[in-house]
């Protein structure tokens, strides 16, 4: 359990900072201390479980379903890793406390770090892949974070960005790897996947596999050529760069290779990719770190540069590579941490980084000079520091290795001149800052404060001790770690500066002095090199990303013009499309029943309707024709209900036509009366067969059900509707009882509409014609006498038929919609011939409540039957005797279709009268233009 | 007593809350109080259908004591449950966040709000087809009266294409419900479900028919490719709570297709070509709308773009079709919805401190509350784009893994470009609002403490679908298996027996 607290020390206590409030930059830094001192002691006590032989694991269930466990281990790579985080961050820490000037926002950068240590930590604790996932991308995130914590800097900001796109992308290759490693092994746990090295490699996927596992570590790892990130990422204030470019994120990379050797490992593709691309790595970082100005430039290639070799180690694959690779880890991380603390002290002290501005520095800054030397001797790989170590086991291995057959000297030889231009860049870094000739116009430096030195000094001081006595201080470790990465096969380390004269030695001081000469020529060859146009991987990338914005635009911008006619076509056509492919698969479109007879009232309705649409469609350019037009298929809908003995339809279709004409001649009034321009006539081609298909389609559907018998529900409604309903009018009774709640939704619908309406309108001013197109005014007469005295005589006779209707719908045709269809019209009747504010004064009445009342009447006859204990809207019926009336029928339906009326009502002049009222309120006066 | 009524609650307390909020002439306080207070009631109940659910029995609600396949009945499942959990939880941040002053800039902001709840829930619990269509324009118009909120060209403008669009959809739906009732003569999704499985030759080809129009309705309600252009805009104009509550829209047709596909048309000729279709179109929708987030200029056209993204995903793997899948996309599913909604309200705050330069990605004024809203921004675009370590990594890991070999190539291509293109897009847009945009003076707004509420709480969402993965997960998978169940849903849905006789009924 303690590996979890281990775990969670960092990440929980990346809050600490933050709650510890700015008292000052010590307390800070002793808070932020805290959480990886607790981390690294609650990780000892677990320690001796793993020294003694054992595996601590800890695993919580998570995630079942996705095979993701909050599983953690401590094995040999895990404590190698977990020291070096958790050692080397609280050196940075230390450092940081001191590097950061007084006014940052240093609460939120120590949060940041901690948060970052959490992550790294989760990475090489999980004994689950997916959790691994998850904290490698969690490392991307908080490296976001640090490397764009000075956000005024675009080289900051960029360099943010292009890492954890670039980190990101690889890692998601690596999670589609892992889930392929998961398909395959069928578990996630890494002890599975460990264990299935050999289903992995037999499998067919294994290249895919490989391939994208490589990919997320490359891209982690800086490997060429997708280092590129790297460098730029140097913007990160130092100790970001410490503490994650040079000891631990970049490294998460080549853990994971480590990691999953046992897995994958031990092919020739594994070994080939591997060391194929470390070499590069190795040469192109080395390379260019001899010709960077920028003193974390260099540091910057170097890393690329061993990043590489630590690659091509575990690429060669044998017992002793691995070893070595695992030791080199170890020393990278320690010397070039030391070294991005020089470089951050000296840019502290100095103000620059720049190698052409530096020189002479050894008198000023004594210990910073000797922190230095001793971190790049054993950069350059030179005894007696532990780079010297490392890179002899390395050329050792590579003499060894079968891997490249022939190539295998050209492999030796390229190595040693990696050798070589890494003497020769650590020559150039060391003479360049502490010896020579200083600018004079330079102000005197000194050496910072002691403990802000001490962090480097320490890790300088491991450098030399590890290289005089590596058997103690580094064998135990390293050779723990190997037996996590291969077992038994682990090679009993024998580590010495001196194993008598050997090929390797000889490579060695060949390199030395090489580099030697490299250091001094390096005049020459930077103009050399500077005769070849050098593509700076960010200005691709870039400008890759600056492209791919800008066509993406683009295309986003043809595909979504803006149009609603396209969209409109994309919409039919697709449904045209769908249901094109279930018609193709019926064999008979003319169903069992066949055609009826025709006769002459039908074959003239239905000319009536298609002369109505088509000239509709022909004329909407006289929209007052159109509108006609249309009305004309309203009235034969309604008459081909009537013929086919649908009263209630009928009726209710016909007062539907009769406000919707209204409500549309109340809309024209407002559109332009110029019709738009002509449009083209592939514009009318398409609307043409666009319109010509859906009526197609509707009309094959249409005939193919019509032509056919179905066993359907209608029966049992007709069988229940007076015994179950209480009503003989079936269609009623289906709206307020079988499917009242329906009904009880649309009320809803058109209250909604009507409110809709409402805030649509409030808030518009529209511009109100005065006249025609021809420039005739409109008629001073806005409500002309006759219409008003005939409309008053209507309102009692028309309210009078509502009422009826209304009353006997459950048993003959109507009911509350159309009854409030009918008051509804009578009502607009009143504002038409007397104006919206005659008909205000008399008429008070708010249409909003109206229809909000009948929806809450129809709410509340619902909600009345669970008085009963019976479910919403159950309905009942009785016979009454009334006096005078005799006997009555009365539904409960009867109050929930009063509350239809009411919202019918309601919502149907809250659309008319507002829409008329805009009218009204903003009327421009004709007598002023006159 | 309410007991029995459970699954009709989330449907009438909405309504109740409207009726008041609509009827009665209350104060904004007022208002706002009854409609928090419903919203967190609505929250309180639909936990209680939760539970309900969870005992793996599904429950029928008869609304007015009509068994059936002849009268209407709500169907409360787990699915259902849980949509109406989502609904509220995500409703309670939006109205919480609307409190503080947006709902005042309009009329009857509450009540629709509540209206527009009614119809979301409706839509979830119904058996019923017909019933569906019904909400749906519920739905449809409390949306559209929700979306002029606050008026301005913009908005009517994007309102309109939004309307007539769905308008047609309506009559799609009309048609496409009158060939199935055609065809099968029944309305019950159970039912029709039963019918169509025995249907065949030209019957069965017409059901089909009938079948595929719906599931275009349905397409162009989860905005699927051919079907989406209308909604970056529209998204991106509607008011902030209004935008944040739309995030469950497109759900609400990736509910109806999962719904019918698993309930309805199974086992019959149509399975095939929908799954397709939705396989297809859902992959496509993914490719397009990375392409549109890439290419966003706007900090909500960019969020819309996303929200599209999910809704590719997910119409994918409702067109995969198996009992993973289900159970992934479920998971997905109240993880987009919340995180979307979430990021819609911070572009709302992002904005109103940026004066001019509003949400376009160009570098403006500072910020004055830079910190917090940077920090909000930064976990709800962990969670958009999904990374580690908030849900949406969960959920995408696990939509990945429901893929089977052949289907996985495309999928996994697709999902992981779409991330990446998210982080490219969400990145740089982070990078310019908050770290280029450092120099001029900050305004002076500040975010009101109900925005943050509301902000807070669906942003709290992420680390508990994280916290909690197992649990949730496990209720998808229980989900999914209970949709692929047939032998549960194989009889009518049972009710209370009719009444014999009829004068003895209440």
């Amino acid at each position: 359990m303690s590996l979890l607290w281990t775990l969670l020390a960092p990440v929980a206590g990346s809050l600490l900072p933050l709650a510890a409030g700015r008292r000052n930059r010590r307390w800070l830094t002793l808070t932020a201390l805290i959480p990886p001192l607790l981390a690294l002691l609650l990780l000892s006590l677990t320690l001796p479980e793993l020294l003694a032989g054992g595996l601590p694991r800890v695993q919580l269930s998570w995630m079942p379903a996705l095979g993701l466990d909050l599983a953690l281990r401590l094995d040999g790579l895990s404590l190698l890793f977990a020291l070096l985080i958790l050692g080397l961050g609280s050196l940075i820490i230390v450092y940081a406390g001191h590097y950061l000037h007084r006014d940052e926002p240093d609460a939120r950068f120590f949060a940041y770090l901690l948060l970052f240590m959490g992550a790294m930590l989760g990475i090489v604790l999980s004994d689950n892949l997916l959790l691994l996932w998850l904290f490698w991308e969690l490392t991307g995130l908080a490296s976001f974070l640090l490397i764009g914590f000075w956000s005024r800097l675009s080289d900051a900001r960029r360099g943010a960005r292009m890492s954890l796109v670039v980190t990101s992308t690889g890692g998601l290759a690596l999670l589609a790897g892992i889930l392929l490693i998961g398909q395959e092994v069928g578990s996630l746990a890494l002890g599975d996947v460990l264990a299935a090295g050999e289903t992995l490699r037999a499998s067919s996927r294994y290249p895919l596999i490989v391939a994208l596992v490589l990919f997320g570590a490359f891209a982690k790892s800086a490997q060429f050529p997708l280092h590129f990130w790297l460098p730029h990422a140097m913007a990160a204030p130092t100790p970001v760069s410490a503490f994650l470019h040079s000891a631990t994120m970049v490294k998460a990379g080549v853990f994971l290779l480590a990691r999953l050797t046992p897995a994958l490992g031990d092919t020739s593709l594994w070994a080939l990719s591997l060391s194929l691309i470390g070499l590069a790595t190795l040469l192109y970082g080395a390379w260019f770190a001899l010709f960077e100005r920028d003193l974390k430039g260099i540091l910057a290639f170097s890393t690329i540069s061993h990043l590489g070799l630590i690659t091509l180690l575990l690429g060669l694959g044998s017992p002793l590579a691995i070893a070595a690779a695992l030791l080199h880890i170890l020393n990278h991380a320690l010397f070039k941490a030391a070294l991005f603390m020089s470089a951050g002290i000296i840019d502290h002290q100095t103000g620059t980084r720049d190698l052409q501005r530096l020189g002479g520095l050894a008198r000023a800054m004594p210990l910073t000079a000797t922190l230095t030397l001793m971190a790049t001797a054993a950069m350059a790989g030179l005894p007696p520091f532990n780079g010297f170590l490392s890179k002899e086991l390395l050329l050792a291995a590579t003499l060894d290795s079968r891997l490249f057959g022939g190539l295998g000297a050209a492999v030796t030889l390229l190595v040693g001149l990696a050798a070589l231009l890494s003497v020769g860049y650590s020559l150039r870094l060391a003479v360049g800052v502490f010896f020579g000739a200083g600018r004079p116009d330079e102000p005197a430096t000194h050496d910072p404060s002691r403990s802000m030195l001490a962090p480097g000094l320490l890790l300088a001081a491991l450098c030399l001790l590890i290289g005089l006595l590596p058997m103690t201080l580094a064998a135990p470790l390293v050779t723990l770690a190997s037996r996590a990465v291969q077992g038994s096969a682990t090679p009993t380390l024998d580590l010495a500066l001196w194993h008598g004269p050997s090929l390797p030695l000889a490579i060695s001081v060949v390199a030395v002095l090489g580099g030697l000469v490299a250091a001094l020529r390096q005049p020459q060859l930077a103009r050399i090199v500077a005769l070849f146009p050098r593509r700076d991987a960010r200005w691709l990338f870039e400008a890759g990303v600056i492209r791919l914005t800008k066509a993406s635009l683009w295309l986003t911008l043809r595909l979504e013009n803006g149009s609603l006619q396209r969209y409109l076509a994309l919409l039919l056509l697709t449904a045209v499309a769908m249901a094109g492919l279930g018609l193709a698969q019926v064999e008979r479109l003319t169903g069992e029943r066949g055609v009826q007879p025709l006769d002459g009232m039908l074959v003239l309705g239905a000319a009536l309707m298609v002369f109505g649409a088509v000239g509709s469609a022909l004329s909407h350019r006289w929209r007052l024709v159109s509108l006609l037009m249309l009305s004309v298929v309203g009235l034969s809908v309604a008459l081909t209900f009537v013929r086919f003995s649908a009263p209630d339809l009928a009726m209710t279709q016909l007062s539907v036509e009769v406000v919707s004409m209204i409500l549309l001649m109340l809309a024209l009034f407002f559109l332009p009366q110029r019709p738009p321009p002509w449009v083209s006539t592939r514009r009318i081609l398409r609307d043409l067969l666009v319109a010509g298909l859906c009526g197609l389609v509707v009309a094959s559907l249409n005939y193919a059900l019509l032509t056919r018998e179905t066993l359907s529900i209608a029966d049992f409604f007709l069988r229940e509707s007076v015994p179950g309903g209480g009503g003989g009018n079936v269609v009623n009774v289906i709206l307020v009882d079988f499917r009242g709640f329906d009904t009880f939704g649309e009320i809803t619908v058109l209250t909604l509409a009507g409110l809709a309406t409402y805030k649509l309108l409030n808030r518009m001013k529209l511009f109100m014609p005065a006249g025609n197109v021809e420039g005739i005014h409109w008629s001073r007469h806005r409500h002309p006498l006759i219409l008003a005295v005939i409309a008053q005589i209507l309102l009692p006779l028309a309210l009078l038929v509502s009422a009826y209707i209304f009353l006997r719908g459950h048993n003959q045709p109507g009911g509350g919609f159309i009854a409030g269809l009918i008051t509804a019209v009578a009502l607009l009747l009143q504002y038409l011939a007397r104006g919206y504010d005659w008909t205000r004064q008399r008429l008070p009445l708010s249409y909003p409540l109206v229809a909000v009342s009948g929806l809450a009447l129809a709410t509340a006859t619902g909600l009345a039957s669970w008085l009963f204990g019976y479910p919403f809207l159950t309905s009942t019926f009785g016979h009454f005797q009334l006096p005078l009336i005799g006997e009555l029928e009365l539904a409960s339906a009867l109050l929930f279709d009063l509350g239809v009326y009411l919202a019918v009502v309601g919502a149907t002049l809250m659309i008319l009268v507002n829409l008329g009222r805009v009218t009204t309120v903003h009327r421009p006066s004709i007598e002023e233009e006159n | 007593m309410m007991a029995q009524h459970l699954p009709i609650l989330p449907i009438l307390l909405p309504m109740l809350a409207a009726l008041v909020l609509l009827g009665l002439r209350l104060d904004d306080a007022r208002q706002r109080l009854v409609s928090i207070t419903a919203t967190l009631l609505l929250v309180g109940i639909s936990t209680l259908l939760l539970d309900q659910a969870g005992s793996d029995q599904i429950l029928h609600y008869a609304l007015g004591n009509w068994q059936a396949p002849f009268g209407i009945a709500l169907t409360l499942d787990r699915l259902a449950a849980l949509m109406v959990v989502l609904t509220a939880v995500l409703a309670l941040g939006c109205v919480t966040f609307a409190c503080a002053g947006e709902d005042a800039q309009g009329s009857h902001f509450h009540g629709l709000f509540q209206l527009q709840l009614m119809g979301l829930n409706g839509a979830f619990l119904t058996g019923d087809l017909f019933n569906l269509f019904v909400f749906f324009e519920i739905l449809l118009l409390a949306s559209y009266a929700l979306l002029m909120h606050g008026g301005g060209k913009a908005r009517v403008g994007a309102g309109l294409h939004y309307v007539v669009l769905n308008l047609i959809g309506s009559a799609l739906f009309l048609i496409a419900l009158g060939v199935l009732y055609g065809a099968t003569g029944t309305l019950n999704m159970v039912d029709m479900g039963q019918r169509m499985a025995a249907l065949d030759g030209d019957q069965a080809a017409l059901a089909t028919t009938g079948a595929l129009l719906l599931v275009v309705v349905f397409s162009l309600k989860a905005a699927a490719l051919p079907l989406y252009f209308w909604l970056p805009r529209t998204y991106a104009a509607a008011p902030a709570p209004v935008a944040a509550l739309f995030a469950i829209m497109t759900k609400v047709g990736v509910y109806a297709l999962l719904r019918v596909e698993s309930l309805v048309f199974t086992d019959t000729p149509a399975s095939a070509p929908i799954q397709t279709w939705l396989w297809v179109a859902g992959l496509a929708t993914m490719a397009l709308a990375m392409i549109g987030a890439l290419g966003a200029r706007d900090l909500r056209m960019l969020v819309a773009y996303l929200v599209l993204i999910s809704v590719g995903a997910l119409l994918a793997a409702v067109g995969m079709d198996q009992r993973a899948s289900d159970a992934a996309l479920l998971y997905y599913l109240l993880h987009s919805t919340l995180v979307a909604a979430a990021l819609f309200l911070i572009a709302e705050l992002i904005d109103r401190q940026r004066g001019q330069a509003g949400t376009r990605l160009v570098c403006g004024r500072r910020l004055n509350q830079q910190r917090l809203l940077g920090g909000l921004f930064m976990i709800a675009a962990i969670g958009m784009v999904g990374l580690p370590p908030l849900s949406g990594a969960l959920g995408k890991m696990w939509l990945l893994q429901a893929a089977d070999d052949e289907q996985g190539l495309w999928l996994w291509a697709l999902l992981l470009l779409a991330t990446l293109a998210a982080l490219i897009a969400l990145s740089r847009a982070g990078s310019v609002l908050f770290w280029a945009s450092h120099q001029g003076k900050p305004g002076t707004q500040r975010a009101h403490p109900a925005q943050l509420v509301g902000v807070l709480w669906l942003l709290a969402s992420l680390p508990l679908l994280t916290l909690f993965a197992g649990p949730v997960s496990g209720y998808a998978e229980a989900t999914a298996a209970q949709l692929a169940r047939t032998d549960a849903t194989l009889d009518v849905p049972e009710t209370a027996p009719l009444a014999a006789d009829p004068g003895a009924r209440p």
